[in-house]
């Protein structure tokens, strides 16, 4: 038995591929998408261009695109900074929880008390800081037990979905807003710790997306630049290379965790400080931001900058698939488009290492 | 029914376990034969939507409806351990990354969503469901009663099966090739056995069983389609695997700790226990990553039966 395509190793990668994989990724994605389009009796083209007019057509569109840019920057970034080390923290979900409460508990705390600039910053800091621990336990686990960090890192989503609802649901927390009696809500920041949005070219950005960017600059500062990217890069490509020239590998592998987390984190803070201005527990569970990031960082082969770009593109998806909800839009559609371009981005990553070549066209060129 | 709470809480164990047993025996074969299998969630998801969907539209008696559903389940989950293969096998990708696309692929708000939305399946109840069985009269008998003779045909399968994987695993020709190709694929090649061949089948073997462990939680456990509603049994699953030490006898002991941890919140609430219902649902969670780090711990150096060639992909360029 003989396949059509046969795979041939590439003794090098061309650069031009960095670019043409996530093209070639979303494509296919689209492709299989049309097909499970098909199959379930739907026109595929008209769904796309639903989403495409909703996602980025107009300016009310892209705002609300942006917006959901912001979290899936910060998650993908998050995802992309662990995977680079080959720490699989797909604990993405849970450190934007916990980095929500953190930058929740500080707001309620400081505003209106201090000026603003101040509650602001120590917002995204005790966001930081609450995801960064939160990661660091997988991160401790992994670098002192050998923990799979994969199981522990969603294990502990769980948890924190689980923290989420008794701050809010079932305890009389701080968070909680005493009013609501019939439904439990989160307690209102008030308005002096709420963080400013700008109008950039007519769209509106939220305060959460520019720290995203500035965040992709340093961290893409820290792999071509600093010492820890260049360890890093060492101990993702042989962990006992490293450990034999002397690079601390365990504390890597705890700072990196932390710093995904811190990432994450962010994200969190961001959805209370910029957008729900309360620590809105149901709401945070139900768009799988963290998950999504995971995407995010595979379409954007890890690359800091390329993830704020990606969670644009898939926050259009994300934002597209709110506004479309409904009977003609089913609600899992988003989230299996979603799963297909992770899919093919992971099955893209073939090119990289080998050319695929028609299997005559190989056999004639032997005999040449 | 004997209502002491032990009892109840034993029962329940077995219960709750026997979706984690399946989806987690799965896991022992997928990874048996070297290929790591993160996309177990999503593959018990499909098959819980397509279970249901089938208990609602097959018509015919209550046993051929619901045989019809679990065979249409697995070969679900099947079908989409196909597409897991297909990366990790045929096109050599992360299998890490290639089952965590599966899960977010299938899952809670992807394809298992969907699918339940266009048939609309979770509108109603099942109509057929799963019942516990009363085998030769004897689930009034005290104690022994309700633990062996009351349970539902797929967790009398499910001890069936248990005893048939080890014998296959540890006792057949195939089973030690099987273990041939997870430990050395070099040299199980060298020997010829068809590498691709075993890991395409034991990976689709393992999807249609994760699929039938879903089935049980819309056709037996819940029992009706909600998105979402393994709520992470699939990953329990995959820690079950190592806390077995990929032997299904103890794989099965492990799913049973775990079922009576799951259905801890739901006894003790219905019995008024003032233990907060929070602290309860997260123990399944919690306790996954204490007894994941104690096996790491304790039996990291000598690493006791994972398989040597777990999640590396087999090139027969690079000898």
């Amino acid at each position: 038995m003989k396949s059509p395509i046969r795979l041939e190793r590439r003794l090098k990668q061309p650069r031009w591929l960095n670019w043409a994989i996530p093209f070639i990724s979303l494509l296919g994605a689209l492709i299989v998408g049309a097909v499970v389009l098909l199959a379930t009796g739907k026109n595929p083209l008209d769904v796309y261009w639903r989403i495409l007019d909703r996602g980025f057509l107009s300016k009310r569109s892209i705002t609300g695109t942006l917006r959901t840019a912001t979290p899936l920057a910060f998650t993908g970034m998050c995802a992309a900074a662990a995977f680079r080390l080959g720490v699989i923290n797909i604990g993405g979900e849970g450190q934007l929880y916990v980095g929500a409460v953190g930058a929740a508990l500080v707001g309620l705390w400081l505003g209106g008390s201090v000026p603003v600039g101040i509650t602001i910053i120590v917002m995204v800091v005790a966001g930081m800081l609450f995801g960064a621990m939160y990661a660091s336990i997988v991160g401790v686990l992994r670098s002192q037990f050998n923990t799979n960090e994969i199981i522990t890192s969603l294990m502990m989503n769980y948890i924190a979905g689980i923290i989420l609802n008794y701050l809010i649901f079932n305890s009389r927390s701080y968070w909680r807003d005493p009013r609501s009696v019939g439904f439990p809500s989160g307690k209102p920041l008030d308005e002096r710790a709420h963080w400013p949005s700008y109008e950039l070219f007519g769209f509106g950005v939220s305060f959460g997306f520019l720290i995203a960017v500035v965040a992709a600059i340093v961290l893409w500062i820290i792999y071509k630049r600093s010492r820890l990217g260049f360890e890093i890069g060492i101990i993702a490509d042989s962990p006992r290379a490293a450990r034999y020239v002397g690079i601390r590998t365990k504390w890597t592998i705890v700072a990196v965790t932390a710093m995904s987390g811190a990432l994450a984190g962010i994200g969190g803070a961001s959805q209370v400080g910029d957008f729900a201005h309360y620590l809105d527990a149901k709401g945070l569970q139900l768009n799988n931001f963290g998950y999504t990031g995971i995407v995010v960082a595979a379409l954007a082969r890890l690359n800091p900058l390329g993830a704020i770009l990606v969670a644009v593109l898939l926050g259009g998806l994300t934002n597209a698939g709110y506004s479309l909800q409904g009977p003609d839009f089913p609600s899992g559609l988003v989230g299996t488009l979603q799963g297909l371009i992770l899919f093919t981005a992971v099955a893209g990553e073939i090119l990289t290492k080998y050319r695929l070549r028609a299997n005559r066209a190989a056999s004639k060129a032997v005999t040449a | 029914m004997n209502s002491n709470i032990f009892i109840v809480i034993a029962w329940s164990a077995i219960f709750y376990g026997t979706p984690l047993f399946f989806a987690a025996l799965g896991g022992v074969f997928t990874e048996r034969s070297g290929v790591l299998n993160l996309g177990v969630e999503g593959m018990m998801l499909i098959g819980g939507v397509t279970g249901a969907w089938a208990s609602l539209h097959v018509g015919g008696s209550a046993w051929f409806t619901l045989s019809a559903a679990i065979c249409i389940a697995m070969a679900a989950g099947a079908v989409v351990a196909a597409l897991h293969a297909f990366l990790c096998v045929t096109l050599k990708a992360n299998q890490t990354v290639a089952g965590l696309s599966i899960t977010i692929f299938a899952g809670a708000v992807g394809l298992s969503s969907y699918f339940a939305n266009i048939w609309k399946v979770a509108e109603d109840p099942v109509t057929r469901q799963i019942r516990r069985l009363d085998v030769f009269g004897l689930a009034d008998t005290p104690i022994v009663g309700p633990l062996l003779f009351n349970h539902t045909i797929l967790t009398y399968l499910s001890w069936v099966m248990c005893a048939v994987a080890s014998w296959y695993l540890f006792r057949t020709k195939i089973g030690l090739q099987l273990r041939a190709v997870g430990e050395s694929p070099q040299t199980a090649d060298a020997m010829g056995i068809n590498v691709v061949k075993y890991r395409y089948i034991h990976t689709m073997l393992g999807g249609a069983l994760a699929g039938l462990g879903g089935a049980f939680y819309s056709l037996a456990i819940v029992p009706t389609w909600v998105d979402g509603m393994t709520k992470g049994a699939g990953w329990i699953a995959i820690a079950l695997v190592i806390f077995g030490f990929w032997r299904p006898g103890l794989t099965l002991l492990g799913a049973y700790l775990f079922g009576a941890l799951q259905s801890l919140g739901t006894v003790l609430k219905s019995r008024s226990f003032d233990i907060p219902g929070d602290v309860l649902d997260a123990l399944p969670f919690v306790m996954t990553i204490v007894v994941l780090v104690l096996v790491s711990t304790r039996f990291a150096h000598k690493r006791i039966g994972a398989p040597a060639a777990l999640g590396v992909p087999y090139e027969r360029e690079e000898r």
